[in-house]
């Protein structure tokens, strides 16, 4: 029975192999019998040795990561059109990994009584399984297979996350093409295309003797020197040079700088003489060295896509973690990821710009607030963004400020496919009380410092930590500018930012225990940004700010900064500046443990030596808080 | 004066309501994971209960948090009353190529499809009044099920504070942009409740309602709210 839902389905399976290979009939009857599965993150599909359900996988939205059980290596993340689960059914056997939504995720499950039937009747289904299971997923020589169905993984792949990436061993392709020295060049390359490699290796008892890349066919075939009738013999760069097959990724683009080539011949013992077990390509050695920020770098600036960028924002995932892992110092770390969160939104806006019909008609600025103005984002945390544009002419300023509204919306839709959560309080760029010109934002940013009320003092203390992402700096200064004078006719509004930054709830009850959410989606956790870090950073930025200083956004660095201007007070603010950047840490390992923003903690998973740390931190907050009293003689309006 | 006491007596009610009726006096499930929902939406011709008629019913069942795509509800209805200004917006012209039924055995179908089910939509008391008016019409009493309407559930998922500024309606399309749902199909009746269904879903998730009680209470606005 053909309807609406059903024509989405097929209209979304026809696009990814192997379904694009049916009949148009076999895959409408086929998508009636699909069940669309919602899971949260974190939720699990199917656990390892779990008896295999009578349906395979395939992702409609979201991302699902395999991992074997309890093991904080994930295998494979399956993306939008991944298929997963299947081999387990194909082959009759038990699950041999565990299947968890990576993030809020819709899967198509499909039932295999009914899919079965077309894989034996349809040779190409068939085929297509079959070389999938034969490759696998993760060889890079079939590139375009990879991730979609998921194979027995070789258990000494799987410890790759954690180490330093430039001492990983690395993965290399263990399905040879090998051909004699005596095929013919139109053969040989028949095979080379056939198998979709761009270097084939030239075997003579086990042993490589040659080998064979696009290079050489194009410097001797196609130039002539050599027929297209004669023998890989004649073609062949030999002798081959060899490697032993445990290379580290750094010793590996070693060994390709140091000769001159793309691809390395790993050997038994690493000699000629024993036979060839593995080929590793340049290609091979980009993708593992793929979590080194500089690559990453590139990779973002060179990106054009957004689902590019969704990739590559794993990368910097995996990064951060083993950052943590070994201890790199937390200020290096939220550098260079802030630097490649900047880069990544920066590329996002170039992209959404690139797509629009019309150019931006004035100069503008895109202002990136909250936790990744001040650099303190290192997950993937909530948007908050505001755009911020030229003066222009009464008559026209209704057009431009569409024009940016739509920009906004276009970016901040984009930035939410990458992984940034929507701002619940709506502080985005697409809302029209975040894109004004820069006479509103004066006019804005003054009623906030003249007026302080309790919403007031909230939208100013988040505005106030923006930094430039993208755009006009000058406009920025401008208003920057703008802001310290107002302050300074107004002092009464330090006070009453102070007296905000005094309002967030203890993190501590009366006998030192923490306190804990008391109802509402996170009951029993303990909120760590509202209890510990919001007044830690609530407080510098109202030292901050009494100091007129804008250029320092980081909390912890605006720390350090007071203690070279307030040296009576340097050794608070140095232990606030150490206890901001501890807590930062805290929520980062916390969130990456878990998946999610960190945000909020169960108290009953941590070990008494992470309790103590954390309670640490708060004898800090209390003084820092009552500096922010005595300073600001709080108390006298509070009454 | 007769006739008049005859109509109300349930004995002169079709098989297929007596059915429908009974299922209601089962106990209901009292957790929430094994609630069966049914999301519906249907097109009509207009807004008026009294004048407007339906012209497609698109339902399909929600439960544990999958959707079977083969267990879902779509029924044309053949109606004289045709307006041809709402046909632009859901596209149903009718000469298409579907089977079309009549009012009642549309009814009868659905009847037989939603069960005990609780009733999900998107401004749901639309779509059940537009039901009630039709059974109404055949001489049969209204739905006997309980609804759950996605706009005022989702104004609960929003934060509560000043500081951000709540529409008075959200659309159907507010919600799908929101939750990154596609909007291909929106205005058919079964894509607008594939829409509502994976949104009830978020919904859910967000605001983690104790049992069925609880999520039907949420639907109210706070006391003291803003």
């Amino acid at each position: 029975m053909k309807n609406t839902i059903s024509e989405r389905v097929s209209d979304f399976l026809k696009h990814y192999p192997p379904f694009n290979i049916l009949e148009q009939e076999q895959l409408e009857k086929l998508s009636c019998e699909v069940t669309i599965i919602y899971k949260t993150n974190n939720s699990v599909i199917f656990t390892e040795e779990e008896i295999p359900h009578d349906c395979f996988y395939i992702v409609h939205k979201g991302a699902v990561a395999l991992a074997k059980k309890g093991s904080k290596a994930i295998m494979d993340i399956c993306d939008e059109g991944d298929i997963f689960g299947l081999r387990p059914l194909m082959a009759n056997e038990n699950y041999k990994l565990e299947a968890k939504a990576h993030e809020e995720s819709i899967l198509y499950a499909i039932p295999i009584k009914e899919f079965k039937p077309l894989a034996l009747e349809n040779t190409q289904v068939g085929n297509f399984l079959i070389e999938s299971f034969a490759s696998n997923t993760r060889n890079p020589y079939s590139n375009k297979h990879r991730g979609q169905l998921y194979g027995i993984t070789d258990t000494t792949e799987s410890n790759t996350e954690g180490t330093l990436l430039d001492v990983q061993p690395v993965r290399y392709s263990t399905n040879l093409v090998t051909c004699s020295e005596n095929t013919t060049i139109t053969d040989l390359a028949n095979t080379m295309t056939t198998n979709n490699v761009g270097c084939i290796l030239v075997v003579k008892d086990e042993l490589a003797i040659g080998i064979i890349t696009d290079k050489d066919l194009r410097n001797k075939v196609f130039t002539c020197q050599v027929p297209t009738t004669a023998t890989a013999k004649e073609v062949m760069t030999a002798p081959v040079i060899t490697y032993p097959k445990n290379l580290t990724i750094a010793q590996a683009q070693m060994a390709m700088m140091k000769s001159n080539i793309s691809h390395l011949c790993l050997t038994e013992d690493g000699t000629p003489d024993t036979p060839a077990i593995g080929i590793l390509s340049k290609h091979d050695v980009m993708l593992a060295v793929g979590n080194n920020p500089a690559v990453l770098m590139r990779a973002i600036k060179r990106a054009r896509s957004i689902k590019t960028l969704r990739t590559i924002r794993r990368g910097v995932t995996n990064l951060l973690r083993g950052y943590l892992d070994q201890n790199i110092p937390l200020r290096l770390v939220s550098k260079i990821v802030s630097e490649l969160n900047d880069a990544t939104i920066k590329q996002v806006i170039k992209i959404v710009i690139k797509e629009m019909e019309q150019k931006p008609p004035v100069k503008f600025a895109w202002l990136t607030m909250g936790s990744q103005g001040r650099a303190e984002q290192l997950l993937n945390t909530d948007q908050d963004n505001a755009i911020l544009f030229e003066n222009v002419p009464a008559a026209k300023l209704k057009e431009t400020n569409a024009f940016f509204l739509e920009l906004g919306s276009r970016v901040t839709k984009e930035l939410n496919t990458i992984g940034y959560e929507y701002c619940p309080a709506e502080m985005m760029a697409s809302n029209q009380l975040w894109c004004h010109s820069l006479d509103e934002w004066k006019k804005v940013t003054s009623f906030w410092i003249e007026n302080p009320g309790p919403d007031e003092v909230l939208l100013s203390s988040i505005f106030f930590d923006y930094t430039v992402t993208y755009g006009d700096k000058t406009l920025v200064d401008t208003l920057s500018s703008h802001i310290f004078e107002r302050i300074e006719k107004h002092p009464l509004f330090l006070v009453h930012l102070a007296s905000g930054a005094l309002q967030n709830p203890s993190p501590t009850g009366f006998f030192r225990s923490f306190l804990v959410e008391q109802d509402g989606e996170h009951k029993d956790f303990f909120d760590l940004k509202l209890r510990a870090l919001m007044p830690m950073i609530d407080a510098a930025r109202v030292l901050i700010l009494s100091h007129a200083i804008k250029s320092i956004n980081n909390t912890a660095e605006r720390y350090e900064k007071l203690a070279e201007l307030e040296p009576q007070n340097k050794e608070l603010y140095l232990s606030c500046s150490y206890a901001s950047k501890a807590l930062l840490k805290f929520r980062t390992i916390q969130g990456l443990l878990h998946n999610d923003s960190g945000r909020f903690i169960a108290l009953d998973k941590l070990n008494k030596e992470e309790k103590i740390k954390l309670k640490r931190t708060f004898k800090t907050i209390k003084e820092i808080q009552e500096l922010l009293q005595v300073r600001f003689q709080v108390k006298t309006i509070l009454g | 004066m007769m006739r008049f006491f005859k109509k109300k007596k349930p004995i002169d009610l079709p098989n297929f309501w007596k059915d429908y009726a009974t299922l209601f006096e089962k106990p209901f499930p009292s957790d929430l994971k094994d609630v069966r929902y049914v999301v519906l939406d249907t097109e009509t011709t207009g807004f008026n209960y009294e004048q407007d008629r339906m012209l497609c019913i698109g339902a399909l069942k929600l439960f544990h948090k999958n959707i079977a795509v083969k267990e879902s509800f779509e029924v044309y209805l053949s109606q004289n009353h045709y307006d041809v200004e709402s046909a632009e917006i859901h596209g149903i012209l009718k000469k298409e190529n579907v089977e079309y039924i009549t009012e009642l055995e549309a009814l009868q179908r659905f009847l037989i499809y939603v069960k005990n089910d609780v009733i999900v939509g998107h401004h749901v008391m639309f779509d059940v009044n537009m039901i009630n008016a039709a059974l109404e019409r055949h001489e049969l009493p209204k739905l006997k099920n309980q609804t759950l309407d996605t706009g005022l559930l989702y104004r609960r998922t929003l934060l509560n504070t000043t500081v951000l500024q709540k529409k008075e309606h959200y659309s159907l399309d507010d919600l799908a942009e929101k939750f990154s749902i596609s909007k291909k199909d929106r205005h058919t009746a079964l894509g607008d409740a594939l829409i509502t269904a994976i949104a009830l879903l978020h919904i859910i998730d967000k605001l983690k309602p104790e049992d069925l009680k609880d999520l039907i209470k949420k639907q109210r606005p706070l006391k003291y709210g803003f």
